[in-house]
Parts: structure tokens; C-alpha cells; sequence
């Protein structure tokens, strides 16, 4: 399991879901706090590549031993390309959840979106307002 | 009056003080008077242990078991037999009294179990996976049915009449519920008809569901169906008894996804019909659509090999109204009867078993076609049963058989009225030739007394 | 009674796990089968070659003593009723009694054919009527089908009736209303019958929020479904109010029977206003669990869902030499079968034996008692060395189950009530359902039966005092449990990610 943190160079979406972007296009992932909440991942159920997705609508699922968690996509896009790598090995959503674990790349349909997302100090402030709760 | 409870006096006292109450009734105040019960049940007094055993044995009394007769009754469950170690086994309290295993490390003979289940019947099957069982027969029809609209969202299930008619009955009932449609081929020369096949198929077909053999006891052509159901993008569904699967080819094997049925055959009781178990085999791709329990193999903390419940997420407690099925039990000790049959049986035993149905029904058959009065109606090959037409009232020749000691089969006409005066004879390895020598002595005398009788009242008439 | 933590394995242990598979050798064999007394023809002219299978299924091949020790050795690697305390909360582990087992076995019930012709099987349908009487007798509604074979499989049929009864009066519905307390199963059936589901909330009192209700229910919920009581083990006093509130939207109320060991004898379903009901004969009526079935889910539906039930039932009519029964199954309403033949016979003469042997005054003594033994088992736990770990939320008295939250073990103590679970494997109790409900934290789920002593009970939180006063000292050790069952904790992870679901053979 990777240690908590929160890369500053990503937004987040309040269903913790983290986006990179990389030019018209943008990476999708889950964050820290998620893949601790979900446990060991077991399963990724990717959508396919040319799907439309639609900000704050679920795209795909990642099911752990006793829990399913829907996906929300941060963003307006279309699919790219899914990880593979997660498919064969859904634990690096566990080991790496910024990086090998990322899940799909999409092309961004709306980058004027982005701005409805939190920001890193943002993030964090609305994860410490969670645990208040 | 037995209630097997252990509350004395003074317990009953100690207990309430110790809640803090003075009566039992305080504990359910929550109840408003309005719905509690003025009147006691009315239902007869409670009775001791020997009252309840004379009871029930009069009543079992009162029913002409497959003891009190020879019987030639399949029709979906059959008279095979289930030795002795069976009963042994699964009346053990280790297996017969626990709950589902959901605590893996105090279940693992459980667990175990249905792990060699699902090997055994993924081997029958010719497909990579089991689940842990379902309910029975039909009703694991209309699993793989939705199991199927899963998949590929149609709607339109064509079926073949050669498929038990209340497995089609059954898919029919819940298809409704979640909007599925029903068509039906017709059946010529005793099997599914290929041209109404090709004629009922099409872009919404969800699946195809065939039955081997079929209820007529045909042995279908199975190939060109899992063919026809490919072509338009349709999931070949085959309900198969698996006691024929030792001679007969494995529909796994034959391009069918999803394969499912009953496994009375397989060691259980006829019991009126229930409980036994159902089956459920499928291909790679529908692993995680599967309804029901499904055991897995892994490791524990130090290493040691066990067994699990696993792919969970699949099922109703985790996904909720998302499930792909809201079924939560199997037939656990009923499968493990299975498996238990299946080991007695073993490697050899099975295709040897299927040999001899095949010579003694062949043979019963030709008896039987020689008969006036008797025709067969179909000439397809056949395993263990096989389907005729009388000249005579048939529900009137079974009675009058039974009257002799002798059932001699399904009456064909009220499910098929395509095949007036049609009977269905089963032969499992428990008649012998005098049995069968003695059915074809008795339903030839006694058909040819009522199909002249009939005649003559026809002629009054 | 500490167990020890670090022990000496069994020999079970020891020894290599193997599979039936893993046995035998070639050209062992258990079965020998009656000679071929009949001319043998050639094998091509009775099966011609291309039906015949090719590669033959590797089924084990053994002996029969073999077989025997091979399951005798595995049923020890299992933890059952007849061996201990097994407090599964909503599953009703009640003891399965030895008669039962004697009257099902009578060859006139087990070797019966499911198609013998009903004059020839009037045994097993008068002794199916009195059954169907019977519970709806407890139910409190008059129409019974026993065909369903499972509590799931009664509750399919149960919302496939009230969209075949909204139907029939050209009424489309699409929601059925669930409280958020409901077991999973729920929302599961009413996907698979069509409809949406849409929960409801709970209230203080841990009952169904009636402001919540009011404004769900319209005239699109098609039903209510409802357990009561309900999954925390607590009796819905508002139930009346309830059903006015359901019905007067023209919805149905369902009654999951899951709960119905707290009640019979006390209160009725159909007096509380429900209008179907599915019982599980395997709980409140005691089939042997088997592992994870069989067990049998039959219904009973007021007058207006009559018409619309499945098919076969049994009906007696009086001719001159005593009462006629049948199996009827032309109702034009019906909605159809639910599965093959009647149901689980074999259930139902167990059902019918207990109910034969309690009577109407026993059933109810059987849940007073249930209750009696929660209520202790609960005072019993509230007390100094669990109560501080062990929350009772909800402060009123519970029915035949109660909840508990392991909230403050965790926080204080730094063990789950997955561990807590755990530990108790090593004292030889199964563990109460854990997790369930998911409303509260950290849930345990406790359902002692009225077959249990006060010893039992006393013995249970004796047990939980003193895994808690060791997690006090060592929490290590119930984080790490069990140590003496025959295998430790498993690694569902990689049986998820890599599913090795039968045994590569050949």
C-alpha cells in the first residue's frame, strides 16, 4: 500500500476521483483516500475505448473482496485508452494510485470543466471536513 | 408436546431479573394491542415425538412410492440409485447443520466440497466454471436466462417445446417480471426443428435454450444450434442431465456458453420433487454474471491451502439492487450428494452407466414398437427414455397399470397436445429385462382391452 | 478457558490438503453396476458416433472407503449446529430436530415421484394442505403457495404477484420501496422483477421514518417491502400507520418472513395489514441449514393477490368416503410456475413434523422464549468489561435479535469486530453476522434462538469478556486470530483476483 498523500499537480472531484491534464487530453484515477476506503482491489470493470463520458456519471466500477465502488468521471471526455495493466493487475490502484494505477485516458470534451474541481489544499481541506462529520 | 427449548422455573426467574422485567409480555410491549393476537393459533395441540412419527408415517403410507411399484415415470426426475454412503456422509452433523459458510476458517469441509462440486460438473459440462448449485432444474434455466440478458441487454428467449415444459413454464413467469419475451420452436421427428429454429431467430434474440436429451428423450443435434444461435449474436443455452453426460458429448464442448440443469440424477432423492439441486456452468466470459454461491482456492496466513466464497461482489448482500441475482443459497448438501455420486460412480462408472441405459432402453423400445396398439413417435436415438403413442385413453391404461403394480409413464398430453396418446417411458439402471418384459406384457394387454372398449364407445357414440 | 494462541498443529492440520481428485488411482473404482441382462447391439446403431462424447469427464476414481474417509475428514474441517453456539443474527439457528431426519426418510415421502398421480400420493397432499393451513394460520393470511424454494426465491415471487395484481387492474407502477435497513436480497428482487428501487429512511427509534414514507409513497411505488421485526430486532409499533400510508397510495405491503421466529403465536403479518408474506422454512421452522441449503420459501397472500398465485396448490374436497386432495394448476391468473413440480417436499415434511410437534401454543412459546434469550443475552452483554466496547444502540427492549456496535472496541481498543469475530472461532462459537445491518458501525448481529440454555448464553458473554479484556492487554492477538481452526485467515484478495474455481485436471 502506497502512503497517503495528495499530489499537487492534480484536481479531485468530491467523489475522489483525480484528473492530470495533459494538454486536450487528461488522465483519470482514483485518490488515496478512495482506494483505502474500497480495501484490496480486485476486480477493474473499464469502459470501452470511444465511450462518451460525462462529468460527475459514473464509467466504470473497481470492486474490492466485499465492496463495489462506481467511478466518476472528474470530467466531460472521451476514452483513449483504458489501463490494461490495472485490468490484469487491479492492485496497483492499491500500490500506486497516481501513477500505474491510473484508469482510463480520455480527450477532453469540456476542458471549461475543470474549473468546477478542487484544487490539492482544496482536496485535503474537504477530506479533514469529511472526518468532522 | 416437544418444543426443544430448556427454560426452567427458575431460569425463567433469573433471566427476567436480570432484563430487569417481571413477565416475558413486558419484552413485548413494542407490539400495540391492535395487531397482537387475541386467540391462541388454531392448530391442534402440540404432540409427543412417537404421536408425530405414526402421524407422518401414515401419511407416507397413504402414497404408492417407487418401492410399492416398478416404475417407468421420469419426466425431469428419475428412479436411479443412490448407494448407501451417501446418506451416510451427508447426514453427518458436521455437513447436514451448519449455515452458509461465512466463516471460511471453521467451514472449510464445506468450502472444500463445493470446490470439488464445481470441478466435477465444469468437467461434465465442458465449460471452466461452476457455480456452488441453484435451486433446481427449471428455475436454473431462467438463471441462465437473465444471466444472459445481463450480457447482451435483448429480450427475446427462443426455446425449444423439447425443453422440460415447466422450465419453460418457469422462464416465462419471471421473464415478465423483467420483461423478457418467450418464443417457442416447434419439435419434428422428436427433435427441435431447425427451420422454425432459423425462422424464430434473429437480432433480438437473446438466447437459444435446448434441452439434452430432450423431454421427449431425444438426443438433439447440438452443434447446429449453438451455430445458429452464434449467427445472430445469441447465447446457446443447454439444460442437460448430467447422468447422460458420461456418453454423451459435453454441450460445453459443442459451442454452448452457459450450461444448466437438474442433478436429482446425481445421488438425490425424488423426495415429490424437491429439494435436489440445479446447475449452472458457464464460459469464461459470463464468470462474473453468475447467480449464486461460488467456492475459490487460495492460501490462509501461514500458507496452508483453503477455500473461500469468493467473487462476492457479484451477489445481492454487496451490490444490492445491482446483483446479478438476488439469490443467496445454493443446495449445498444436495450438491455434495452429487459430488459424492459422482466419486462413487468415478471415471469408469459413468459412461458405463450410460452404456447401460442405452442397451436397456433400446431394448424396452422395440419391445414396446412391436405392440398393437404401441408406436413410437419419434425414431431419434435416445438414452434412457424414450416417447409412444397408444391406442387407447392413456391416463386410463395408467391406472389400470398401477392396478398391476406398474407405472408405466408420463402422460405426454396435457403439456403436448400435439402428441394425443402419448406416453413417456424411463428406464433407469434399477429395471431389469423382467421388469421391462413385464411392462410390455402388461401395457400390451392392457392396451389392447381399452383401446378396444374405447373404440366401442366411439362406435356407440 | 483462554485457548492458546500458539498451539500444536492436529494432525489434520498437518496433513497436506488434498482434494477428491487427488486421490485414488487409475483403475480404482467404488461403483459396480447391475450386469447388461439384455442383448447388446452394436454401440453405433443405439448412439451413433457423432452424439457421442469424446474425452471422457475426469471424475475421480476411488475406492469406496476411500470416498467415505475423505468426507468423513472433511466434515470435520466444519463448524456446525450440533457442535455449538451459532448466533447468526437473521439466520435463526435454531436446533434441527432428529425426528425429522427419521420422518423425511419414510420411502413413502423420499421415493415418492413428483408425478405419481395425485390419487396415489394422498398422503403427501394432505400433509402439503395442512401445511399450507398452517402458515396461514401464523401468517394471518389465508392463501398459501408452498412451491418457492428459498426465502429470495418466495420474495420474487411475492413482487412478481404485486406486479401481476397492479397489472390486472391496468396499473403501472415502477418503484418498490425498501427501508434502508433491508437486507440485500431485497433490492436484488425487485431489480430482477422489474421495478426500482427507492429507499426508505429510519428514525430515532430505529423504525421505518413515517415523514420519509409519507412522502415516497405515491401512487407509482407498486409495494412496500418490510421485515418486522425488523433487521435491528426491533418490533415497528407505527406498523398500522404504515400500512395505512401504503395502502392508501393503492401499494401492497410485503412482509419479508426472515424475522418470523419473534412473533408466531404473538402477532400475525396479515393482522398488521400486510398482504404477502414469504416465510423461510429453514428458519423459523428449522430445516438443517446443510451448509448453505436446501431450504424452502413458501408464501401466503391476502384475498386480493389470491387469484395471481403460482401454481401448483393443493385443494381438498369432501366425497362421500373422506376428503379428496389435488394439485391444481389451471388458476387463469396465476402468474405461473417458479420453479419445477410442488417445492421442496422434503422441507415441507419437516416443517409439517415441527409444527406438529409444537402446536399452536408451542410456536408461540418457542418465540417467547427466542425473545426471553435475546433479551438476557442482551442484558447480559450491557454489562461492566463488554458494555464499554460493545455499544447497544437503540435503548428498548429487542425482539429475538439485537444489534450491537463494536464503534468504541475499535476506537478504544484498536481491534474490529471482524477480529472480535475471529477470537471467537478459537472458543468454539461461531460468530454472530457481522456487518449487517450496514446502518450501524461496525455491526454485529446477534440471534440466540429459544433452543439455547441459559448456560449457553452465559457461557457467550464469557467469552466475549474475555476477548475484550485480552484486546485490552494484547489486541495483537485478536487482530492475528484464529489460531486453532484448521486453517487461519484466508486470502480472499487473491482468490477475487485470480478465481481458481475448479481444479486443473488431466
Amino acid at each position: 500500500m502506497a502512503d497517503e498523500h495528495y499530489p499537487e499537480d492534480l484536481r479531485y472531484h468530491r467523489e475522489h476521483d483525480w484528473v492530470r491534464v495533459d494538454g486536450d487530453e487528461a488522465v483519470f484515477g482514483i485518490t488515496w483516500f478512495a482506494q483505502d476506503a474500497l480495501g484490496e482491489v480486485v476486480f477493474y470493470e473499464p469502459p470501452a475505448v470511444g465511450a462518451t463520458l460525462a462529468a460527475d456519471a459514473t464509467y466504470g466500477e473497481l470492486e474490492s473482496v466485499k465492496a463495489v465502488s462506481d467511478i466518476y468521471a472528474p470530467a466531460d471526455g472521451e476514452v483513449v485508452s483504458v489501463n490494461e495493466d490495472v485490468v490484469a493487475a487491479p492492485e496497483l490502484v492499491n500500490t500506486d494510485p497516481y501513477g500505474a494505477g491510473w484508469l482510463v485516458r480520455v480527450r477532453l470534451t469540456n476542458p471549461a470543466r475543470l474549473d468546477a474541481l478542487m484544487d490539492q489544499a482544496a482536496y485535503v481541506a474537504y477530506l479533514a471536513g469529511l472526518g468532522e462529520a | 408436546m416437544s418444543d426443544y427449548t430448556s427454560v426452567t422455573s427458575e431460569d425463567l426467574a433469573q433471566m427476567l431479573a436480570t432484563i430487569g422485567v417481571e413477565s416475558i409480555e413486558e419484552l413485548l410491549e413494542a407490539i400495540p394491542a391492535d395487531v397482537r393476537m387475541r386467540e391462541p393459533l388454531n392448530l391442534p395441540a402440540g404432540r409427543p415425538e412417537q404421536d408425530v412419527l405414526a402421524h407422518l408415517r401414515a401419511l407416507a403410507a397413504r402414497n404408492t412410492s417407487a418401492d410399492d411399484e416398478i416404475t417407468f415415470l421420469g419426466a425431469g426426475m428419475y428412479d436411479h440409485y443412490a448407494p448407501a454412503l451417501i446418506e451416510s456422509i451427508i447426514l453427518r452433523s458436521e455437513f447436514l447443520t451448519p449455515y452458509t459458510p461465512y466463516q471460511p476458517e471453521i467451514s472449510q469441509g464445506g468450502l472444500q466440497a463445493m470446490f470439488e462440486y464445481q470441478t466435477a460438473m465444469s468437467e461434465l459440462t465442458g465449460l471452466p466454471v461452476s457455480n456452488a448449485s441453484l435451486y433446481e432444474g427449471p428455475s436454473a434455466v431462467a438463471s441462465a436466462a437473465y444471466m444472459s440478458k445481463l450480457a447482451n441487454g435483448r429480450s427475446e428467449f427462443v426455446v425449444s417445446r423439447g425443453v422440460h415444459p415447466h422450465a419453460r413454464q418457469t422462464l416465462a413467469t419471471v421473464a415478465h417480471g423483467w420483461g423478457g419475451r418467450v418464443v417457442e420452436v416447434e419439435l419434428r421427428d422428436g427433435v427441435t426443428d431447425p427451420s422454425d429454429l432459423a425462422a424464430h431467430i434473429g437480432p433480438d434474440t437473446c438466447a437459444v435454450v435446448v434441452q439434452q436429451p430432450n423431454f421427449l428423450g431425444a438426443v438433439e443435434d447440438l452443434v447446429p444450434i449453438a451455430d445458429a444461435a452464434h449467427a445472430v449474436g445469441a447465447i446457446p443455452i443447454c439444460s442437460a442431465d448430467p447422468l447422460t453426460l458420461g456418453i454423451l458429448e459435453a454441450p460445453g464442448h459443442q459451442g454452448f456458453e452457459i450450461v444448466v440443469g437438474e442433478g436429482q440424477t446425481l445421488g438425490n432423492r425424488l423426495d415429490f420433487g424437491g429439494p435436489s439441486f440445479g446447475f449452472l456452468t458457464a464460459s469464461v466470459d459470463h464468470m462474473r454474471r453468475m447467480p449464486g454461491r461460488i467456492a475459490g482456492e487460495t492460501r490462509d496466513a501461514d500458507g496452508r491451502r483453503g477455500f473461500v466464497l469468493t467473487l462476492q461482489t457479484r451477489e445481492q448482500h454487496i451490490r444490492r439492487e445491482k446483483a446479478t441475482s438476488n439469490i443467496c443459497t445454493a443446495q449445498a448438501l444436495n450438491a455434495l450428494a452429487g459430488v459424492i455420486y459422482l466419486s462413487w460412480l468415478g471415471r469408469q462408472g459413468l459412461p458405463e452407466l450410460g452404456e447401460l441405459l442405452l442397451h436397456r432402453t433400446a431394448y424396452a423400445r422395440a419391445q414396446l414398437a412391436t405392440l398393437e396398439g404401441v408406436e413410437l413417435i419419434h425414431d431419434q436415438p435416445v438414452v434412457r427414455e424414450f416417447a409412444v403413442r397408444l391406442d387407447a385413453p392413456v391416463n386410463a391404461v395408467i391406472a389400470a397399470c398401477q392396478e398391476r403394480g406398474i407405472h408405466p409413464g408420463f402422460a405426454l398430453e396435457r403439456d403436448y397436445p400435439e402428441y394425443p396418446g402419448g406416453l413417456l417411458v424411463a428406464i433407469t439402471e434399477q429395471r431389469s429385462r423382467a421388469d421391462i418384459d413385464l411392462l410390455v406384457d402388461t401395457l400390451g394387454e392392457v392396451v389392447a382391452a381399452l383401446g378396444a372398449q374405447s373404440a366401442g364407445v366411439e362406435v356407440i357414440r | 478457558m483462554t485457548p492458546p494462541t500458539d498451539f500444536a498443529q492436529t494432525a489434520q492440520q498437518r496433513e497436506e490438503v488434498r482434494t477428491i481428485f487427488e486421490r485414488g488411482a487409475p483403475g480404482r473404482r467404488a461403483s459396480h453396476l447391475p450386469v447388461l441382462d439384455v442383448p447388446e447391439q452394436p454401440i453405433d446403431d443405439v448412439l451413433p458416433a457423432r452424439f457421442r462424447r469424446r474425452g471422457l469427464p475426469l471424475l475421480p476414481e476411488v475406492s469406496e472407503p476411500e470416498i467415505v474417509r475423505h468426507y468423513v475428514r472433511l466434515s470435520k474441517r466444519n463448524f456446525d449446529l450440533d457442535s455449538g453456539f451459532y448466533p447468526l443474527g437473521s439466520c435463526t439457528m435454531k436446533y434441527n430436530p432428529k425426528l425429522h431426519e427419521r420422518v423425511a426418510a419414510l420411502p413413502g415421502h423420499s421415493r415418492l415421484h413428483p408425478l405419481q398421480r395425485p390419487e396415489r400420493a394422498q398422503g403427501a397432499l394432505e400433509l402439503m394442505w395442512g401445511l399450507q393451513n398452517a402458515l396461514g394460520e401464523i401468517a394471518g393470511l389465508p392463501h398459501v403457495s408452498l412451491q418457492p424454494s428459498a426465502g429470495s426465491h418466495g420474495e420474487l415471487a411475492g413482487v412478481l404477484l404485486t406486479r401481476a395484481y397492479h397489472e390486472d387492474r391496468g396499473d403501472a407502477r415502477e418503484i418498490v420501496l425498501t427501508p434502508d435497513t433491508a437486507h440485500g436480497t431485497n433490492p436484488a428482487t425487485v431489480t430482477m422483477a422489474g421495478y426500482r428501487v427507492l429507499g426508505v429512511g429510519t428514525d430515532a427509534n430505529g423504525g421505518v421514518d413515517l415523514d420519509d414514507l409519507r412522502e415516497k409513497a405515491t401512487d407509482r411505488v407498486a409495494c412496500l417491502m418490510l421485515t418486522n421485526p425488523n433487521t435491528l430486532g426491533l418490533f415497528d409499533p407505527n406498523i398500522t400507520e404504515i400500512a395505512r400510508i401504503v395502502h392508501g397510495v393503492g401499494a401492497t405491503l410485503y412482509y419479508d418472513g426472515a424475522n418470523l421466529n419473534a412473533i408466531m403465536g404473538i402477532s400475525r403479518p396479515g393482522d398488521m395489514g400486510f398482504d404477502i408474506v414469504h416465510f423461510n422454512l429453514h428458519k423459523s421452522f428449522t430445516q438443517p441449514h446443510g451448509g448453505g441449503g436446501p431450504g424452502a420459501g413458501p408464501i401466503a397472500v391476502s384475498d386480493r393477490i389470491a387469484p395471481y398465485l403460482p401454481v401448483p396448490i393443493v385443494t381438498r374436497t369432501e366425497a362421500a368416503d373422506g376428503p379428496v386432495f389435488d394439485l391444481v394448476d389451471d388458476l387463469p391468473k396465476s402468474i405461473g410456475r417458479v420453479r419445477g413440480f410442488q417445492g421442496n417436499y422434503g422441507v415441507f415434511v419437516r416443517a409439517y413434523a415441527y409444527i406438529c410437534s409444537l402446536g399452536g401454543e408451542g410456536l408461540r412459546q418457542a418465540s417467547e422464549i427466542a425473545v426471553l434469550n435475546a433479551n438476557y443475552l442482551r442484558a447480559l452483554l450491557r454489562k461492566q468489561g463488554i458494555g464499554e466496547y460493545l455499544a447497544t444502540p437503540f435503548d428498548r427492549h429487542c425482539m429475538h435479535e439485537f444489534v450491537m456496535s463494536g464503534g468504541p472496541m475499535k476506537r478504544d481498543l484498536g481491534i474490529r469486530t471482524l477480529d472480535l469475530a475471529k477470537r471467537m472461532l478459537d472458543f468454539g462459537v461461531h460468530p454472530p453476522t457481522v456487518y449487517f445491518p450496514q446502518l450501524v458501525e461496525e455491526c454485529l448481529l446477534i440471534e440466540p434462538t429459544e433452543t439455547e440454555t441459559r448456560e449457553t448464553l452465559e457461557t457467550f458473554a464469557k467469552i466475549l469478556a474475555e476477548i475484550l479484556a485480552e484486546a485490552v492487554e494484547s489486541p495483537e492477538t485478536a487482530r492475528n486470530a484464529p489460531y486453532t481452526t484448521p486453517v487461519r485467515r484466508l486470502d480472499e484478495a487473491t482468490a477475487a483476483r485470480v478465481p481458481v474455481l475448479r481444479q486443473p485436471l488431466g
